[in-house]
């Protein structure tokens, strides 16, 4: 990887200046406001984020009466998830992991590709702090208006301005932190128990935690979350590369940058006039002409502001883009750029990614409603009865995760002459035991091998297998061991 | 930078960022010396404000007479009663359903059943493992609880009561049974007791003299028979145990036999009704009962 500095000219950060402060006053950043392409694609990610959080809890998935009808619920009480036609128990975490892996996969390739796109345009950080600018803005005004109320003495404007401002957001923040509570209990319940002070204290709690949350991070931390507190953007570094399509200023293309005045020649300089409108719409107020560095959310507004600039002086546009550190340093090298998304580590990332994401499918599709797990009895391992029998206990937890009833029909394959008796029911060869939709329970069961049935099954260890069929037909099978004094 | 601690350290300025450094330096490696950000400050100062909140709310400081109690007077030993009082009042919701219902319906009831068997799990391992062992196969003189010979019975109603009343217990209505010490109170001499413990070692099946046997078949009839029966197979009204099965309390070779004969020996269960409920007692009955497979 070049040193991305080196391709602009030289470090042109303000120096810290000695001996450095203790602790580091914030710099208000002003964004100023920007129209364009990318401006657009985030009004309209802003919208499509933001409806897909309020509206989800209200969406109802019709799963039977014994179960809710919330389309996406996380039901502690119950200890069951249900997203649409998926419905997960404890037992089935791994699903929770495979999610998460796909996710930090799927992150992994979108970063080594396009750099940050989950940090421009889909970051919740992002999103909110957009939805407080636009707040401020309406209250306080653009980039300039903003600057001036600030520095201005304390005024009826100013006062009514800031706290109409932090009044609407911190409104903002009750629906976040409201909406949040909707996805762990019935929806149209909650939104009564909530408005009549019945609710739970827990839900009370979250909604309090994610009001002050909301209006904290978005509303006074803003950038400094992304800059102190995520751990993505260090990690980003290991994923984004030379090959990287990333927010570019196109050193080769800006630089001998300076001033320009209308019908002077463009002749022996660069493209970039030094007009700081990359820097003042820049939400991390950062300057992208640095190169790539760790605060920079790849959001794109910059290239908004570039290519408004690059319009009005008639020059053409991209001066800032989605571009590579190589294709910019091959260009400096008057060479001809070349773009390289299939490299070892996409095709890695994305082979990852399709395998994990086929696995995750696999199971989910071929996951039977119909689930058993054998506990065999360890102590004592074996009962010798007083006629020789041999004689093993084993508990069975029966799970029914289907929305209907049934019965299942518990089948013992083993050693010869086996007889399968749960404790409450008659001795036979099959049991039958009903369980409820959405339910589970816990079968005492033991088997008892006669004596010298021929093989002398009952004096050896034998592998066995439980069987359990549902009503419709669903099978599940556990692999155990029937255990006796002697060894085969 | 050389190891001495008593350079001072000189801070530099570093080239890429710009930035002071600290002026240490571990092999050739030196840390930057950025400022901290002011919301972290802030989080300090906040932290320290908890912290003098939860002085005044919580018990903090330490004294000559005890401890200060804080405004909210909490205390974990206090919280621990509250919850012990309220899992005994939900126990005893519990343990009003196995009082009303019989053993029967218990262990035909999966819910109660299941509170019953976990139930009766600790309540075994705190009280009956010592004897019976932790998984209820006893041992020499201590009976196997898992198999299916029963002394006094192994049916649900016959297990509650020797839970009950236990077994040469000192309780009125104890269960009990005595094996006279033949050999020890001379009740029969060393010669037939020898022939008496050939006759019960061919009862299960095993080989023995068949003269031997034809010898001391006279003697059992007389003197065991009433108990054990005439075939030998044992009476679980008097708790007298089967002699022809393959399960024997104090041991199954010739000298066990012998020596049991001889001494008469007989072990004791204490009696639990004054010490369980009847919850407690229930819950017991069905986890021993269901633990050698509820026959």
């Amino acid at each position: 990887m070049p040193v991305l500095i080196d391709t602009v000219n030289g470090d042109k950060r303000p120096k810290v200046p000695s001996p450095a402060p203790l602790y580091k006053k914030r710099e208000p950043i002003y964004p100023k406001l920007v129209h364009g392409q990318f401006r657009m694609i985030k009004w309209v990610l802003l919208v499509a984020t933001l409806a897909v959080y309020y509206i989800l809890p209200w969406l109802r998935w019709d799963r039977g009466p014994a179960t809710p009808n919330q389309a996406v619920l996380v039901d502690f009480t119950h200890a069951r998830f249900y997203f649409f036609f998926i419905q997960l128990w404890p037992q089935e975490v791994y699903y929770f992991t495979g999610l998460l892996v796909t996710a930090a996969l799927a992150l992994f390739l979108v970063s080594a590709l396009f750099g940050r796109l989950w940090c421009g345009y889909a970051c919740p950080q992002t999103v909110w702090t957009d939805l407080y600018i636009v707040v401020e803005r309406l209250f306080e005004g653009d980039r300039n208006a903003r600057m001036r109320l600030d520095a201005a003495p304390l005024s009826f404007n100013k006062l009514w301005r800031k706290t109409g401002k932090h009044m609407v957001w911190l409104l903002v923040a009750l629906v976040t932190g409201g909406a949040w509570v909707f996805y762990f209990d019935d929806a149209p319940t909650l939104m009564g128990q909530l408005f009549t002070g019945s609710a739970a204290v827990t839900a009370y709690l979250s909604v309090a935690i994610l009001t002050f949350t909301t209006y904290a991070l978005a509303g006074s931390m803003r950038e400094q979350v992304c800059t102190y507190m995520c751990p993505w953007p260090r990690i980003q570094g290991a994923m984004l590369d030379e090959h990287s399509l990333q927010v570019t200023y196109r050193a080769d293309r800006g630089e001998a940058r300076g001033p320009h005045k209308k019908g002077e020649t463009w002749e022996g300089r660069g493209d970039c006039i030094d007009c700081q409108q990359c820097v003042v719409v820049c939400p991390m107020g950062i300057d992208i002409r640095d190169g790539a560095q760790m605060e920079c959310i790849n959001c794109g507004l910059c290239i908004d502001a570039c290519d408004e600039i690059m319009d009005k002086v008639q020059r053409p546009r991209g001066l800032i883009a989605y571009d590579t550190d190589y294709a910019v340093a091959e260009r400096l090298a008057k060479r001809k750029p070349t773009y390289h998304l299939i490299r070892p580590r996409t095709v890695f990332y994305a082979l990852a990614l399709a395998l994990v994401g086929g696995v995750m499918l696999y199971g989910l599709l071929t996951r039977s409603p119909v689930a058993l797990d054998v506990l065999r009895d360890r102590n004592p391992e074996y009962v010798q009865l007083s006629d020789g029998a041999v004689r093993n206990g084993y508990t069975l937890k029966l799970m029914n995760r289907s929305t209907h009833p049934t019965v299942f029909w518990v089948d013992f394959k083993g050693p010869k002459g086996a007889v399968v008796r749960a404790v409450g029911q008659a001795s036979a060869r099959t049991l039958a035991v009903p369980l409820e939709a959405d339910g589970q329970r816990s079968l005492r069961v033991f088997v008892t091998v006669p004596p010298d049935e021929g093989e002398h099954d009952a004096h050896h260890s034998r592998p066995a297998t439980f069987v359990i069929t549902a009503q419709d037909g669903q099978r599940a099978e556990k692999k155990t061991v029937f255990l006796a004094a002697g060894d085969d | 930078m050389a190891n001495s601690n008593h350079d001072k350290p000189t801070p530099q300025r570093d080239e890429i960022s710009g930035v002071d450094t600290t002026g240490h330096e571990w092999d050739g490696i030196r840390e930057l010396d950025n400022p901290l950000p002011r919301w972290w400050l802030y989080m300090f100062y906040a932290c320290i404000v908890f912290a003098i909140g939860y002085w005044i709310l919580m018990p903090a400081w330490p004294g000559l007479h005890g401890y200060s109690k804080g405004l909210l007077h909490r205390s974990d030993r206090g919280e621990l009663s509250v919850a012990l009082h309220d899992l005994s009042a939900k126990r005893g919701v519990a343990g009003q359903a196995l009082v009303k219902a019989s053993l029967e319906q218990i262990e035909a009831d999966p819910k109660l059943q299941a509170y019953a068997l976990s139930a009766g799990a600790s309540i075994f391992g705190d009280n009956c493992a010592t004897c019976h062992g932790t998984g209820g196969t006893g041992g020499k003189g201590y009976p196997n609880l898992r198999d299916d010979v029963w002394l006094w019975g192994g049916d649900l109603a016959s297990i509650e009561h020797t839970i009950r009343v236990g077994i040469r217990s000192g309780h009125p209505d104890t269960r009990q049974s005595q094996m006279p010490a033949f050999g020890r109170d001379q009740l029969l001499t060393g010669e037939q007791i020898n022939d008496l413990t050939e006759y019960v070692t061919a009862l299960s099946r095993r080989k023995a003299s068949p003269a031997t046997v034809s010898r001391a078949a006279p003697i059992f009839q007389a003197q065991c028979a009433a108990c054990h029966g005439a075939d030998g197979k044992g009476n679980q009204a008097v708790g007298a145990p089967n002699l022809t099965d393959q399960d024997w309390l104090y041991g199954a070779d010739r000298n066990s036999i012998h020596t049991q004969i001889w001494n008469g020996r007989g072990g004791v269960m204490p009696t639990w009704e004054k010490r369980f409920d009847t919850a407690t007692i229930k819950a017991l009955t069905v986890y021993v009962h269901a633990n050698a497979s509820g026959r």
